[in-house]
C-alpha cells in the first residue's frame, strides 16, 4: 500500500464518484417513471401498448446491460444516431430499469388482495377510483421491496458504464490501473467507494421496507 | 302495498361446467330481512355475491325496485350505490383512517359534500361506540370494531338494501354479538331491508322474516323465520337444523 | 446498404467463432452455478444455526457482495490473485471463482430465507411425529424449501448468464469478445457489420434467457394459485 499514490488519486476518484452518483440518480428516477407508466399500462390493459410495452419489458429484462450499451453507442451511429456516452449510458440504464421496475409494480398491483377489491366494488367505485383509490397506493406499498432491490441493482449496474468510456468510479479505477499500474490501492479506493454509497442507501431502503410495512399493513 | 326491492327470476350461475346455482327464485319488500341458511358450499355466499355484481351470473334476471338489472360493469357500479355490501374479511382499506374509510366512497363515488357526510359518519360512528376511533387507522382496531366500521363505512352510502356476507365469521366469540346488535337494530330501529348469510341460528331466529335454506345450489325451501326454527318443511332442513346445536 | 452488412456473420468461420464465444460464456455460468449454489447451501444453512460468529461473518460475506458491483469484483480476482498470492489462473476460471463467489453469497439468502419461511407449525407438527432434526430437515423442510426457492433460483441464473456479458472485460474469449474482433476485421468492407454483430449477439443473449424467465414466471404464478 503506498498512501501517496491514494492520496494523489483522491481527485479522480470524487469525479468519478460524483459521476456515478448523478448517473445512478438520474437512472433510478427515469426507470421509476418508465415503470410506473409501463404497469400502468399493463394494468387498465390498453390495447396495442400493452402488447408493445409486453415486449419492451421481456427484451429488456432478458438482455444484458452491455450489449444494450454497445448497440446505443457503438452500432447506432451507423445508422446515422450518435450520442455522447453518457446519453447512452443513461438511456440504457433507464431502459434496463424501467422494465425491472415495471415488472416490480406490477407484481404489487396484482399482489393486492380480491376482497379489497370486492369491498371498493362493493362501495361503487368504477375502474378509475379502484385504481386511484385502492390499487395503487397499496400496491405501491407492496412493490416497496422490489423498489428498494432495483435501486441497489441499478447503482451497481452504473459500473457497467466504464466499456463506453464514462468517467465514472469503476472506469476511473481502471483507467488509473492502466496508467500506473497499482492495482491494490486503486482498487482498495474503488471499493470503499462503492462501500460510501451503497451502505447508506441499503440501511435507508430497508428503514423504508419496514416503515411502509407497518403505515400500510400494520406488521 | 309494500314496495319491492329486489326480485330474483331464474338465476343460474355456472364455473365453468360447473353449476352452482340452479333456478334460484325469490324477492323482497321494503324493510324486510331474509337470511340464507345452509351447509357450507351450498352457495348462499355465490348468491348473496351475485346480487351484488361481484359475481356474473349466466341465465335469469334480477329486478332491482321493478327495474331489470341489465348486468353490465357500468350498471353494477351504479346500482352498488344502493346496495350496500359487508364481508367476511371487513376489508377496511389499510392505508386510509378509519373516517377516511367511510368518506372515501360517498364523497368520491357520490360526490356529496365532505363536511356533510363527515357530520353523518360521526353519527354513525358514536352509533356504534367508536367515535372515539374516527382517527385510527385500521390496524390498530380488533376484528369486532373493525367489522363495526365496515358496516358504518356501507351505511354511509344511503344504501336502500345491506347484503351480510357471514359478517362474523372471522370474528372472536366475544365480538360477535357487539356486531350482531347492530345489524338487530338497523332492522328494529331503521327498518332496514337486508339479506344476511350466517351460521349464528340464534340470530337468524331473532331477525329473519323468511328464510331460504339452500344446498347444492338450490333453494330447498323458503319459509317465515319463525316457522322455519320451529317446523321446518323439509327432512334436509331439519337435519340441517338439528346439526347446528344452538 | 444494411444487407451487405448482414453477410458478416456468416463469412469464413465467423458464425462458428460466435457459437463458440457463446458456449464459452454458457460454460462459465454454468459451472459457476453449480459451484455456488452448492457453497450456498451451505452458507446458507449454516445462517439458519445459533452461532452468532457464523452468522456475522456470513452476513459479512453477503453485504460485500451487495455493495461491490459484479464488474468490480472480476477486477478484483483479476489483479489481486496473480499479482498479490502468484495465482496465475486462466482468465475463465477466474470468472468462474469470481462468480462461484457472488452465487454462493445470493444463494446463502435463498436458501435461508426459504427455509425461515417453512412455517413455524410444519416444524412442530414434524417434530410432534417422531422426526429427529435431520428427518425433519431431508422430509419436511428441504422439499418445502425448494419449492419456495426455485424461482428466485432461476432468477439468479438468467443474471448469472446476462453477467458473463462482462467477461470480455477481464479478456476471456466470450461472444461479445469474438464479435469485436469479426467487427474489427470487417470493418473496412463492412462497416455496418456492428450492427448485425452486436445484433445476433443480442438475440442470442435472449433466447437463452427469456426460456428461463418464462419457466420462473410460471413457477411463481403456480405458487401464487395454491
Amino acid at each position: 500500500m503506498d498512501w501517496t499514490i491514494i492520496q494523489q488519486s483522491l481527485p479522480n476518484f470524487v469525479q468519478g464518484f460524483k459521476l456515478t452518483l448523478w448517473l445512478s440518480l438520474v437512472g433510478i428516477v427515469g426507470s421509476i417513471i418508465v415503470g410506473i407508466i409501463t404497469s400502468l399500462i399493463q394494468y387498465f390493459r390498453i390495447p396495442v401498448l400493452r402488447r408493445m410495452f409486453g415486449i419492451y419489458v421481456e427484451v429488456a429484462r432478458n438482455t444484458p446491460l452491455l450489449i444494450q450499451l454497445f448497440f446505443l453507442y457503438y452500432a447506432f451511429p451507423v445508422m446515422g444516431i450518435k450520442m455522447t456516452a453518457e446519453t447512452c449510458g443513461i438511456i440504457g440504464l433507464i431502459f434496463l430499469g424501467g422494465a425491472y421496475m415495471a415488472e416490480g409494480f406490477t407484481g404489487g398491483f396484482n399482489g393486492v388482495s380480491q376482497t379489497q377489491i370486492d369491498a371498493g366494488e362493493a362501495l361503487g367505485m368504477n375502474q378509475y377510483q379502484l385504481a386511484w383509490y385502492v390499487v395503487l397506493p397499496q400496491g405501491l406499498s407492496l412493490s416497496v421491496p422490489a423498489l428498494a432491490a432495483n435501486i441497489i441493482f441499478l447503482i451497481k449496474e452504473t459500473s457497467i458504464f466504464s466499456v463506453i468510456a464514462i468517467p465514472e468510479l469503476t472506469n476511473t479505477a481502471l483507467d488509473l490501473i492502466g496508467m500506473y499500474y497499482r492495482s491494490n490501492e486503486y482498487l482498495l479506493m474503488l471499493v470503499i467507494a462503492y462501500a460510501i454509497i451503497m451502505i447508506p442507501v441499503i440501511l435507508l431502503l430497508d428503514w423504508l421496507e419496514r416503515r411502509v410495512r407497518y403505515g400500510a399493513f400494520g406488521d | 302495498m309494500t314496495e319491492e326491492i329486489l326480485k330474483v327470476e331464474h338465476l343460474n350461475k355456472f364455473y365453468g361446467d360447473w353449476q352452482v346455482l340452479h333456478d334460484i327464485n325469490f324477492d323482497l319488500k321494503k324493510g324486510e330481512v331474509v337470511t340464507l341458511l345452509g351447509p357450507s358450499g351450498s352457495g348462499k355466499s355465490t348468491l348473496i355475491r351475485t346480487l351484488n355484481g361481484l359475481e356474473p351470473f349466466r341465465k335469469g334476471s334480477i329486478y332491482f325496485k321493478g327495474k331489470k338489472i341489465d348486468p353490465t360493469p357500468k350498471e353494477w357500479q351504479k346500482l352498488r350505490q344502493e346496495i350496500g355490501m359487508v364481508f367476511q374479511s371487513y376489508d377496511l382499506f389499510p392505508n386510509l383512517t378509519v373516517l377516511d374509510n367511510i368518506l372515501l366512497a360517498p364523497t368520491k363515488v357520490q360526490g356529496r359534500n365532505r363536511a356533510d357526510v363527515k357530520k353523518e359518519a360521526m353519527e354513525l360512528l358514536d352509533r356504534v361506540d367508536l367515535a372515539d376511533q374516527a382517527n385510527s387507522y385500521p390496524r390498530q382496531l380488533s376484528g369486532g370494531q373493525k367489522q363495526r366500521i365496515a358496516i358504518v363505512r356501507a351505511l354511509a352510502m344511503h344504501p336502500e338494501l345491506m347484503l351480510f356476507d357471514e359478517v362474523t365469521a372471522s370474528l372472536d366469540p366475544e365480538m360477535v354479538r357487539g356486531v350482531l346488535e347492530i345489524i338487530k337494530e338497523l332492522s328494529d330501529r331503521d327498518h332496514m331491508t337486508m339479506i344476511i348469510v350466517t351460521h349464528e341460528m340464534n340470530f337468524a331466529a331473532q331477525i329473519a322474516d323468511r328464510v331460504l335454506f339452500l344446498e347444492n345450489g338450490r333453494i330447498l325451501e323458503e319459509t317465515p323465520g319463525k316457522q322455519f326454527f320451529e317446523h321446518p318443511q323439509t327432512a334436509r332442513a331439519a337435519e340441517f337444523l338439528s346439526s347446528m346445536e344452538f | 446498404m444494411a444487407h451487405s452488412g448482414i453477410s458478416v456473420l456468416f463469412e469464413g468461420t465467423n458464425f462458428t467463432r460466435l457459437m463458440g464465444g457463446l458456449w464459452t460464456s454458457v460454460w462459465i455460468a454454468v459451472v459457476s452455478l453449480v459451484i455456488g449454489l452448492l457453497i450456498g447451501t451451505i452458507f446458507g444453512l449454516l445462517r439458519t444455526m445459533r452461532s452468532r460468529i457464523i452468522r456475522f461473518i456470513l452476513l459479512l460475506y453477503l453485504e460485500f457482495f451487495r455493495i461491490v458491483p459484479t464488474v468490480v469484483l472480476l477486477f478484483l480476482v483479476y489483479y489481486i490473485l496473480p499479482r498479490q498470492f502468484d495465482i496465475n489462473l486462466p482468465a475463465t476460471w477466474m470468472a468462474v471463482l469470481a462468480f462461484s463467489l457472488w452465487v454462493a453469497a445470493e444463494f446463502s439468502d435463498i436458501v435461508r430465507g426459504a427455509l425461515e419461511s417453512v412455517p413455524q407449525h410444519q416444524r412442530e407438527s414434524g417434530l410432534a411425529l417422531g422426526l429427529n432434526q435431520w428427518q425433519l430437515f431431508r422430509y419436511v423442510l428441504l422439499s418445502q424449501a425448494i419449492q419456495l426457492e426455485l424461482p428466485a433460483t432461476i432468477n439468479l441464473a438468467t443474471r448469472v448468464i446476462k453477467t458473463t456479458s462482462l467477461l470480455l472485460m477481464i479478456s476471456v474469449m466470450d461472444v461479445i469478445n469474438v464479435g469485436q474482433q469479426i467487427i474489427e476485421a470487417n470493418n473496412q468492407t463492412h462497416p455496418t457489420g456492428i450492427f448485425w454483430v452486436y445484433g445476433l449477439i443480442f438475440i442470442l443473449y435472449f433466447i437463452v434467457d427469456y426460456p428461463l424467465s418464462l419457466w420462473s414466471k410460471h413457477l411463481t404464478a403456480k405458487a401464487e394459485r395454491k
